[in-house]
């Protein structure tokens, strides 16, 4: 195996690129470690991306927030800023495993890690977060729902890094949320999670809004139809119940330890139901 | 397969050390440094038994590589007691019988100074949550809350103390 740490994601691009092996980028390490021990994967090249200033900054652009790949968990906790933009996405992220995880873990590396119950992502893809991607033939950017495709697998092609993620400019009356559940307080994988994120028009009538679910399907899903069933009201008994059923609609879990598909079916609608008045208050509406 | 050669930081000694790339910092500190207070409890940075601080961040040095610590600064359980004087954490572990296999110990250290460094007056859920990513199957958790408990106490003495000292000199 070798150990590389380059300076520009270009360069880390082109080593990937030219791997002849098993090639796999290490920010946080907190998934990557664990699975190089326990034999699933067996790298000939890993590449520290840690080293990049690209990816090494939270920063506030005329885009939005722009948050580099190896930014860990308690940097994005410690950003003020941030925090009162997005809560739900910095609190989703902090909700990654323990402080120990936290001092390493991104939200890239969540991201592209493909879990369906990785914590961070429901929240971005509500967000409408977008990744940027550098690879041998360039940079493109991508909506954050379209890299994972599978559980464990992502759209990206060899030599392609995710260099940093932007959560989009933030209008007025806006707020997100998001909640998991697990069956005790923490340090747990979610059996269902639900991310909101809303904006509010004149009196409080909600006027864009997206829901995504995780644990719920192999990758996290946005459901338009929850979205369309909360557009236009004001979070009343009709459309919470409208909300309920486009997310259980939007479910097809698998029967495991954690959870069966009926228990995670209905716990999914329940979630997205609290997770939108949680967004709905932090928002301003009453 | 070749070596790594990496120049950097523990316990405030400049340090240098040859490993494999895919070693963990864990397997350094423990087998080419001889600093053996980290342990290895899963492996898997679950159990905190291995934590050790990297540029002030609480990490599970098992789920570190010891060739990303160029330049860094790490500290360790080893770099707790201030020469023969004992940091107060350590004291109240003593005091409180925080400990009974030992193995869990070093983890919560290291965990616990990471804590009051940034909080040296934490609640008890603060001081639960901080300490959540350690386990102990020995004592149970009450004592340990305890000890770290007191321990911000005497800190926040010490840190009175000497700004108190520091004040009158400079008058």
């Amino acid at each position: 195996m070798r150990y590389e740490s380059p300076t520009t994601t270009r360069e880390a691009a082109a080593l990937l690129a030219k791997a002849k092996g098993k090639a796999f980028v290490l920010a946080g390490g907190t998934d990557l470690l664990v699975r190089m021990k326990s034999g699933l994967i067996d790298p000939e090249l890993i590449v520290d991306i840690k080293r990049i200033p690209a990816t090494q900054s939270i920063t506030k652009t005329a885009a939005g927030f722009r948050i580099g790949a190896s930014v860990p968990g308690t940097q994005v906790g410690a950003s003020a800023a941030l925090k009162k933009a997005w809560p739900g996405v910095v609190e989703a992220t902090n909700l990654i495993g323990s402080d120990q995880v936290q001092g390493r873990c991104t939200m890239v590396g969540n991201l592209c890690n493909a879990s369906p119950a990785a914590d961070s992502v429901p929240a971005l893809v509500a967000a409408g977060a977008k990744v940027a991607i550098v690879g041998p033939q360039g940079r493109r950017t991508l909506a954050v729902e379209k890299v994972v495709v599978g559980p464990g697998k992502t759209s990206l092609t060899k030599g392609e890094i995710v260099e940093s993620i932007t959560l989009p400019k933030r209008p007025p009356k806006s707020g997100d949320a998001y909640l998991r559940l697990i069956p005790r307080t923490e340090m747990d994988i979610a059996v269902v999670s639900a991310g909101v994120s809303l904006t509010l028009g004149p009196k409080g009538v909600i006027k864009a809004a997206r829901v995504a679910l995780g644990a719920v399907a192999p990758t996290v899903v946005l459901v338009p139809d929850a979205a369309k069933a909360i557009i236009g009201s004001k979070l009343g008994p009709e459309a919470l119940a409208e909300l309920t059923a486009a997310c259980e609609a939007a479910c097809n879990p698998i029967d495991d330890k954690r959870g069966t598909v009926e228990y995670r079916t209905e716990v999914a609608g329940v979630l997205a139901r609290r997770a939108a008045k949680i967004a709905y208050e932090r928002a301003g509406g009453k | 397969m070749s070596g790594v050669h990496v120049s950097t930081t523990v316990n405030g000694d400049a340090t240098e050390y040859v490993c494999h790339p895919g070693e963990t910092l864990l397997d350094v500190l423990r087998n080419r440094l001889g600093l053996t207070g980290a342990k290895e409890g899963c492996g898997t940075g679950d159990c905190g038994a291995c934590s050790v601080t990297v540029d002030g961040s609480l990490v599970c040095s098992c789920l570190v590589l010891g060739a990303e610590m160029e330049g860094r600064e790490v500290n360790t359980v080893e770099g707790l007691a201030d020469g023969g004087t004992l940091h107060p954490l350590q004291d109240k572990f003593i005091e409180h019988a925080a400990l009974q296999c030992g193995i869990c110990t070093p983890g919560f250290l290291v965990a616990a100074k990471a804590l009051l460094d940034r909080n040296p007056d934490p609640t008890e859920q603060e001081i639960r949550y901080a300490l959540a990513g350690n386990l102990c199957r020995c004592t149970g958790y009450d004592k340990i809350v305890h000890a770290v408990d007191a321990a911000a106490k005497e800190v926040r003495k010490q840190q009175k103390a000497a700004k108190k000292a520091s004040g009158k000199k400079r008058r």
